[in-house]
């Protein structure tokens, strides 16, 4: 097994027996799913919604090649500049070479799943250079060096206690558990950031190709801040973040944004060209989209999976995952947790060391229901652990388990017969009260269960009996 | 007298042969022939789903032949409908099956899906007593679209009061291996929906999958809890004269 399966089971298993974390989770996303669901009932048609951005999704990931460059040109045309940087090392180098050259000493950041991804914030103050998160959540998180527990609600986990025990332990000026007081003091913290910042990095939610512009969504205006005051603004996307026109956006923003929190749209939504014109007196000096593959051209080049891409990260399947709900988003040990992670990142980061992800799922289909642009999430495990098993990433005792089982299915005497002594020692090691011991080779399901009641014969047997009776 | 065949699942036929039994008796009572092919086993869903498509095609394709000269198949579990109905066409594609295994998936129905969409019965003249909720099985719910089927015969069982459970559509946790190699998170799931059953006072949890109510089951008497389970063709099968 590997490490991050090892870890993987161990915090799994610590979670799942974690009632409080259970409660945390449950009262914050049952907070989220009634708001989705009043803000569904906004739609005329979910349904039809839901059709037109996969589609729309579907003809700009099967034509991504034409929507990319379409986009750089007229990134190129407005002054911006266009890096494409093939994983995250090359991302790192660029943006911290660019900070080199300006002699940036801060950087203000918003919320940017793919900054997570290649580990930018770490990077960058490796080189001495102070990253502020920006997002509440974020800064919340970063004040504890912890990961984003979620992608889109950094800081689920926590209660209003938890943080106002960090603030307090970290900015100092603020000691009460008031929500309105906590975030005063995390405003007081930024804004000195804000204003001494060289750098402002963003993520995009869309890369709009026709007019070469970033869109960027956020509740909190932190975005829109950290873009206007720097001299330099340095947007980071993932390559299938493109969509093609404008008018997309109509459908997009609403659908990100109700699926997400439930919101008709999120209180910012700001679309960003390039560089202030020298008519203009606001807005950076220098533009630069990274535009990021990292494996995601892999993926493009696997027609049954490729949907993967269509993602817009707007956390819906996260919320409703039973799963998630149980273990929580630092158990996967990922950037992106949830159904979305457990289907993407074998593809990013390998199927030797991810694939465990892919099991760790009842397949209940929770997460394909309520995907706006539809992936079919669940069935993608189903074909995350085929390529598994076909890649021999499974172990070997596994194998033998399935071809032993192949072989008994194979005739129904074989079944009648190796059911009958397999029930027969069941109802012996429980009738002996082994079970759940090292004798009982069900512990692994007792342990969790009182241990069931085995029939003495099976419906088979009973059939034949009766067809004999009458007779 | 029209005719079915039972499909019944390896876990139903060695662990709750119940289910099926009351199956048969209610089939039998609404007026149907029920025939028993006795060389069906298994239709390859644990293999299928670990990702061992090699070792379930091989099951899938005898699946085909054991049912070949079968007209509507009957199965208790919306899962074991869902591997042939769904995934067959799927695990066989590119295969000389594939064809015969899609139309073959057509004539393969979940119990309460029977009942209601093919023999158009609601009313199968049970009588059961008790306070009843019932749990939305996933692959009933999700992958064969069946929310109001089950709880239409209910409604239609005389004396039974059907209360609505929270988080009906909350998957319980047993996903087949799931619940062996991830058995804590299995187990928390079964928990959570263990303790929206409670929260119902219903005498019994019921649903249209053995295998879920099996898990569950297992979790309500670990927890020494007072709600029981049983599978609707369980409680479907009881009348005044014979009650459960």
């Amino acid at each position: 097994m590997t490490t991050a399966a090892q870890d993987f089971l161990r915090s799994a298993a610590e979670k799942s027996a974690n009632l409080t974390h259970r409660h945390i989770l449950r009262k914050g996303i049952d907070t989220y799913n009634s708001a989705v669901t009043r803000g569904l009932s906004r739609f005329m048609n979910w349904e039809a919604a839901r059709q037109k951005c996969h589609e729309i999704k579907f003809e700009t990931i099967n034509h991504l090649d034409r929507y990319l460059l379409e986009f750089e040109q007229h990134v190129k045309e407005r002054g911006g500049h266009v890096f494409w940087a093939q994983n995250g090392e090359d991302a790192r180098k660029y943006i911290a070479d660019l900070a080199k050259r300006h002699n940036v000493r801060t950087i203000v950041k918003s919320k940017s799943m793919v900054t997570e991804e290649i580990h930018l914030a770490a990077a960058l103050e490796a080189q001495d250079i102070k990253v502020f998160e920006t997002d509440l959540g974020e800064f919340i998180v970063q004040l504890r060096g912890e990961p984003p527990y979620h992608i889109l609600t950094p800081a689920m986990h926590l209660t209003r206690d938890d943080i106002a025990a960090l603030f307090k332990e970290k900015l100092g000026d603020v000691d009460t558990n008031d929500p309105g007081e906590l975030v005063a003091a995390a405003r007081r913290a930024l804004r000195k950031a804000f204003f001494s910042a060289e750098m402002g990095i963003t993520g995009a939610n869309f890369l709009v190709a026709e007019s070469g512009m970033i869109a960027i969504t956020t509740n909190e205006g932190n975005a829109d801040l950290g873009v206007s005051l720097p001299k330099i603004h340095v947007a980071v996307a993932g390559i299938e973040k493109v969509i093609p026109r404008m008018q997309d956006l109509a459908l997009f923003w609403p659908m990100v944004a109700t699926s997400g929190t439930g919101q008709p749209i999120s209180c910012y939504n700001t679309l960003i060209g390039g560089p202030r014109a020298p008519n203009e007196f606001a807005g950076p000096e220098e533009f630069h989209v990274v535009l990021l593959d990292n494996g995601r051209t892999d993926l493009l080049a696997d027609p049954e999976q490729r949907d993967v891409l269509h993602c817009i990260r707007c956390g819906a399947c996260l919320n409703v995952c039973p799963v998630y709900r149980t273990i929580g988003g630092h158990t996967y040990g990922t950037t992106y947790s949830g159904p979305i992670g457990s289907v993407l990142t074998p593809h990013l980061r390998g199927i030797h060391e991810f694939n465990h992800l892919s099991y760790a799922s009842s397949l209940c289909g929770a997460c394909t229901d309520v995907c706006p642009v539809k992936i079919d999430l669940h069935h993608h495990l189903l074909h995350n652990r085929r390529n598994a098993v076909t890649a021999h990433e499974r172990p070997g005792s596994e194998g033998s388990e399935f071809k032993m089982f192949r072989w008994v299915m194979q005739s129904s005497a074989r079944l009648a017969a190796s059911g009958a002594i397999g029930r027969m020692t069941m109802r012996a090691i429980y009738a002996l009260g082994l079970a759940g011991t090292f004798f009982d080779p069900t512990r692994k399901w007792t342990k969790m269960h009182a241990a069931p009641k085995i029939p003495r014969e099976s419906f088979r047997a009973q059939w034949k009996h009766a067809q004999v009776e009458k007779k | 007298m029209p005719k079915v065949s039972l499909f019944i699942p390896c876990f139903v036929d060695q662990l709750t042969p119940e289910v099926g039994l009351d199956m048969v008796k209610v089939l039998r009572r609404i007026g149907y022939d029920v025939d028993f092919p006795e060389n069906q086993t298994c239709c390859g869903q644990p293999a299928f789903n670990s990702g061992y498509w090699n070792d379930a095609r091989v099951l899938a394709e005898r699946f085909v032949d054991v049912f070949r000269s079968s007209e509507n198949i009957i199965c208790p579990s919306g899962s074991c409908t869902t591997m042939v109905r769904n995934f067959y066409p799927e695990l066989l594609a590119s295969t000389p099956k594939h064809d015969e295994a899609t139309k073959l998936g057509q004539r393969v129905f979940e119990f309460s899906e029977f009942l209601i969409k093919v023999a158009k019965v609601s009313d199968v003249g049970a009588s059961f007593p008790h306070r009843v909720a019932y749990h939305d099985a996933c692959h009933a719910l999700r992958e064969l679209h069946l929310k109001n089927e089950p709880r239409e015969l209910l409604k239609h069982v005389r004396n039974l009061e059907l209360v609505e459970m929270p988080y009906s559509e909350d998957c319980c946790g047993f996903g087949g291996t799931f619940a062996i190699k991830f058995n804590m998170i299995s187990g928390a799931m079964g928990d959570t929906k263990a303790g929206n059953a409670e929260k119902t006072s219903a005498e019994f949890l019921t649903s249209t999958d053995p295998s879920c109510l099996m898990h569950i089951d297992g979790i309500l008497r670990q927890r020494k809890s007072n709600v029981r389970t049983i599978h609707l063709a369980q409680i479907l099968a009881s009348t005044a004269e014979a009650p459960r």
